[in-house]
Order: C-alpha cells, then sequence, then structure tokens
C-alpha cells in the first residue's frame, strides 16, 4: 500500500503545486498546449517516433526470447530433440524486431535537413506528429506481439519436450499471436503514406505562429 | 501478468522440472515391472528407465531397503541440483520443502535417543534432504527445553517449537504430540509463506496444503480413538488451515468413532467418497475399521496424487517443484511396494501401489 501512494501521489502532488503555483503568481498562461506545440521542432517528434519504434520492437522481440529461450534450454536436457524445432519460436520473436526496424528505415528517409526559419511549415507538422505516432504504434504493438509470441513459444516448448504431437498445434497460436506485429507494420505504413519528406517552406520568412522565432 | 518476469529466473528450472516429471514411471513401465520374477529382472527393468543404472555397483543379491535408499538417493541429486541453481523467492521456496523432512529427521533423533540407540546409526538413517549442521548434537538431549536452547534455535525449525516447549519430558506419546505440533506450525508457515508469492502459485500451493491439513486432521482424530490423548489436546494438533476449518476442526474435536468421522466429512464433497465404500452392513467393529483405515489411506494417496498431477498443468508458478517432489516420493514407495512383493513372493497383492500417470 505504501509503494502505490508514493508511486501515484507523490508525481500528482508535485504537478498539482506546480500549477498553483502558476495560477495564484498569475503565470497561468505559461501552460499553453498550443504553443507547446507550435514551438516544438517537427525533428524531436519525427526523432522521437523514430527511437521508440525500433527501441519498444526490440524490447519486445527481446523479451519473447527470453521468456522462450530459457524454457527451450531447460526442456533441451531432457529432451534434446526439441532444441532444433523450437528454434521457430526464436525466429518468430526476432521478425518483430525486423518489422521495427524496417519502418525505422522507411521513416528515416523523411528526414531531410532543412534551415530553422523555413522549418515550420503545416507539411512539415504534419510528418513530425505521423512520424512520431507511426513510430510508437509500431512500437507498441511489436512489443506486445514479441511478448506474447515469447510466452506461447515457452509453452510450446515445454509442451513438445512432454509429447512431440503437441508442439504443430501450439505453433498455430504462435503464428496468430506474430500476426499483430504484420498488423502494426501495415497501420505505421500508412499512417505516414502521406507525409511528404521535411521539405523547405516557399517563402524565406514564413512564420506560422506569433510564438516562433 | 506472472508471466512476463517469471522466466527470466525460474524458466530454466521450471523445464527441468517438467523434464524430470516426464521421467516419472507410467502404468505400461509398472506392468512390466509388475512381472518381474526376480529382483534381478527389476534391476534391469528399471535400468531402462530413466533412473537407468542406479543399482549397477550393488552385489547381488538387492536387498529392498537398498532399492528404496538408491531410488532415494536419485532424488536428493535431482533436488540438490535444482537447488543450488535456484534464486530468491525459489530458494525460499525448495528450502521450505525441506523443512517437513527436517521435522522427521529431529523426531527420529529423539525417538531414537529415548531407546538408546547407537547415534551415528541413527544420523544414517535420517532423510538426507532435511540434514543441518548439529544433528549428532541432538541424540545427547534428555528434554525438550534443553534441545531447544542448544541445538534447535540455530535451525530453520526453530519458530515452530514455539507451541510445543511445554511439554516437559519425552515419552513416546509426547514425541508424537511434538511431531504433530511441529507438523501443524510447519504447514501454517508454508501456506503463509506461497500466499505471499501472490497468484498463481498460492492458488496451487493453497489447494494442495489445505488438503494436506485435512488429511492431518482426519488421521489424527481416528488414531486418538481409544488413547489417552484428550480432546483439548487433540484439536490444539489440527492445522488452521484446509476445507475443514474451523467447523470441522471444531467437530472433530469432539468427535468420538469413526461414523462421527464420516458424518463430519460428509459435509466436504470431496471427501464424501472416502468414507462411502465400506462394506456391506458396516458397523464399527473392528475387522471393518481396519479395513476402512487402510482404505481412507489409499484415497488419501490418491487424492494426493491427484492434487500434484494437476499441479503441473499451470505454468509459471512454483507448485511444479513441490509436487514433483510427492510424486517421486510415492513413486520411491511404489517401487518399494513391487519390489517387497517380488521377494516375499507375494504375487497376489503386488497390484496394491498408487499409479501416477
Amino acid at each position: 500500500m505504501g509503494y502505490g501512494y508514493y508511486s501515484y501521489g507523490l508525481p500528482v502532488f508535485l504537478a498539482a503545486v506546480v500549477a498553483l503555483y502558476l495560477l495564484f503568481t498569475g503565470s497561468g498562461e505559461a501552460f499553453n498546449v498550443g504553443r507547446f506545440l507550435e514551438e516544438t521542432s517537427p525533428y524531436a517528434w519525427a526523432g522521437t517516433g523514430i527511437g521508440l519504434c525500433i527501441g519498444l520492437s526490440v524490447l519486445g522481440a527481446g523479451w519473447g526470447i527470453l521468456v522462450t529461450g530459457s524454457s527451450i534450454l531447460g526442456g533441451g536436457v531432457r529432451s534434446p530433440r526439441i532444441t532444433t524445432k523450437n528454434l521457430i519460436s526464436i525466429i518468430f520473436c526476432e521478425v518483430v524486431a525486423i518489422y521495427g526496424v524496417i519502418i525505422g528505415i522507411v521513416y528515416t528517409a523523411k528526414l531531410q535537413v532543412v534551415p530553422e526559419n523555413l522549418l515550420y511549415t503545416p507539411e512539415n507538422y504534419f510528418t513530425g506528429y505521423a512520424l512520431f505516432w507511426g513510430g510508437l504504434t509500431v512500437g507498441t504493438c511489436n512489443l506486445l506481439c514479441g511478448v506474447a509470441v515469447g510466452i506461447t513459444g515457452s509453452t510450446a516448448a515445454l509442451a513438445d519436450a512432454a509429447d512431440p504431437n503437441l508442439f504443430v498445434k501450439i505453433l498455430v497460436v504462435e503464428v496468430f499471436g506474430s500476426i499483430m506485429g504484420l498488423f502494426g507494420l501495415i497501420v505505421g505504413l500508412l499512417m505516414v503514406s502521406s507525409a511528404a519528406d521535411f521539405s523547405a517552406a516557399g517563402a524565406a520568412s514564413a512564420v506560422v505562429s506569433p510564438y516562433v522565432h | 501478468m506472472e508471466a512476463l518476469f517469471f522466466n527470466a529466473n525460474t524458466g530454466f528450472l521450471e523445464a527441468i522440472v517438467r523434464g524430470y516429471k516426464a521421467g516419472i514411471l507410467t502404468q505400461s513401465q509398472y506392468a512390466n515391472l509388475t512381472q518381474c520374477e526376480t529382483l534381478e529382472d527389476f534391476r534391469t527393468q528399471l535400468s531402462a528407465t530413466d533412473y537407468g543404472n542406479f543399482l549397477a555397483n550393488e552385489p547381488l543379491p538387492i536387498s529392498t531397503s537398498t532399492i528404496a535408499d538408491k531410488a532415494t538417493e536419485v532424488l536428493v541429486e535431482q533436488f540438490k541440483y535444482l537447488r543450488t541453481n535456484a534464486v530468491e523467492p525459489l530458494r525460499k521456496f525448495l528450502d521450505y520443502i525441506t523443512y517437513g523432512y527436517m521435522i522427521d529427521n529431529v523426531i527420529l533423533l529423539i525417538t531414537g535417543t529415548l531407546h538408546e540407540r547407537d547415534t551415528h546409526e541413527l544420523v544414517k538413517r535420517c532423510h538426507p534432504l532435511g540434514v543441518f549442521d548439529s544433528m549428532p548434537v541432538l541424540c545427547v538431549a534428555t528434554n525438550v527445553e534443553e534441545l531447544y536452547q542448544s541445538v534447535l534455535i540455530e535451525t530453520p525449525i526453530a519458530p515452530y517449537f514455539r507451541e510445543c516447549l511445554t511439554a516437559s519430558d519425552l515419552d513416546d506419546l509426547n514425541i508424537e504430540i511434538i511431531r504433530n505440533t511441529l507438523y501443524k506450525a510447519y504447514l501454517e508457515d508454508f501456506y503463509n509463506f506461497a500466499t505471499t508469492l501472490g497468484s498463481p502459485t498460492s492458488e496451487v500451493m493453497h489447494r494442495i496444503l489445505a488438503f494436506e491439513a485435512d488429511r492431518r486432521t482426519i488421521n489424527i482424530t481416528i488414531n486418538s480413538f481409544g488413547t489417552e490423548l484428550s480432546k483439548e489436546l487433540r484439536a490444539k494438533l489440527f492445522p488452521a488451515i484446509g476445507r475443514l476449518f474451523p467447523e470441522g476442526n471444531n467437530q472433530l474435536a469432539k468427535a468420538d468413532d469413526i461414523d462421527q468421522v464420516r458424518q463430519i466429512c460428509e459435509n466436504v464433497s470431496e471427501y464424501r467418497s472416502f468414507f462411502s465404500e465400506t462394506p456391506a452392513g458396516a458397523s464399527s467393529s473392528g475387522d471393518d475399521f481396519g479395513a476402512m483405515a487402510a482404505q481412507l489411506e489409499d484415497h488419501f494417496f490418491q487424492t494426493e496424487v491427484d492434487l500434484n498431477k494437476q499441479a503441473f498443468l499451470q505454468q509459471f508458478q512454483y507448485g511444479v517443484f513441490y509436487s514433483y517432489m510427492k510424486l517421486k516420493e510415492q513413486e520411491i514407495r511404489n517401487l518399494t511396494w513391487i519390489a517387497e512383493c517380488i521377494a516375499q513372493d507375494a504375487k497376489d497383492r503386488i497390484q496394491d501401489f498408487i499409479p501416477i500417470f
């Protein structure tokens, strides 16, 4: 119970203190979501999205491999025949990381150098946001897919060690699990399909909002 | 949620235990063993199983106690491998499994000392999983207080002695009371520890330990009929866990004969069938009592094996370690029974063991 108080209560308390301080010292308008969105560079959004994509994908793949690999190793002590066949579970987990790499490469191709005074166009904002949310989508899908395939792979290894007929049946469950990563890949590609590369604005001083210098 | 983090520390060992479990003898292997004519055939048949050549270096003629000892050695080696490779909290869980054997060893040493047996022989007869450092010192004790202060306070089972330090002198009845008090404290402690481990380990272990507690409650009740054990003392030996707790325990503490025990156990549907298969026109005469007690034991063993088998149906929990130990012990009892029947040429009762898989 104490753990809950500290991990949820303390951040909420601090946020409340900061908010009330701003409110009571007359600078409540400092908290301005619109200004934040407009003055944050699209490169920041794009870079974060690509980083999350590959990072979360690799986390999911690694997690899945650890869960299934330990069971394969242990089961292989008494039933060495399972070790070769069950590598397919590891491959399914690895594929999830490959999806993350593919999306990372596709997204990175949209990053071009643009001087700062020409950067803040609506098209560039859109590309930045699309890359962020696309990357987050793909990363989360791959994380959950990798974990699912890993847990199922562990059960498949232990079932195979006990009775060889069970392996193919549990493999079907794994295949359905790995399809989720593919869904993430497809949606991630769709999300950025209409996002153009970062490109310079037409006019030299295209100031899009009073806040951007 | 347990599946996310369990395999990081325990995945390998769980798979090893499931591998051990695959080596438990099946019905077809028991069929081969029961058809052996001599113990040498028995040994040859066993060498084709996971036991391998564990009896290879024994000189002929082999005795059944050697078979039991060597089979227990195989189990002890497996357990030690698991325990050496375990980290917390599995390490503590495996330690809890050994406390049961420690209690048996302590009682064995005290009883042996009372009857003035040789200390070395006693120490050799102790179960290897329940050894602790100061075991031979136990043989010089005369009362429980001294025992506790000098030796037992350093062992992990020290907290269980809190309830029984009042038994000031040791005689046969008191030793049984000490054993049951220790085991009651051990079961309750293990139950609480399993609760801290969280689901699904706690669910699996609660089921198994609750049955163990009920079994001990019923056995203590039946064995105390006709002895000088007072009802208050009997009630204090019942563990405070299980399906019969608290109502059934209260009623069993006041029971006087086995029909009352049967009526009390009717309230629990799983135990109803334990008492129902009596010969036609049964009454509490001596012969029927013996037959019913034997059947009851069989039912208890069968239910224990069933519960332990069910523990393997769930992955990512520690119950498989406990269940494997119990199933292997049952297998060793079975092997000993079959070997005895072969050695004594009593083939008509050779099928009276509890098959596992």
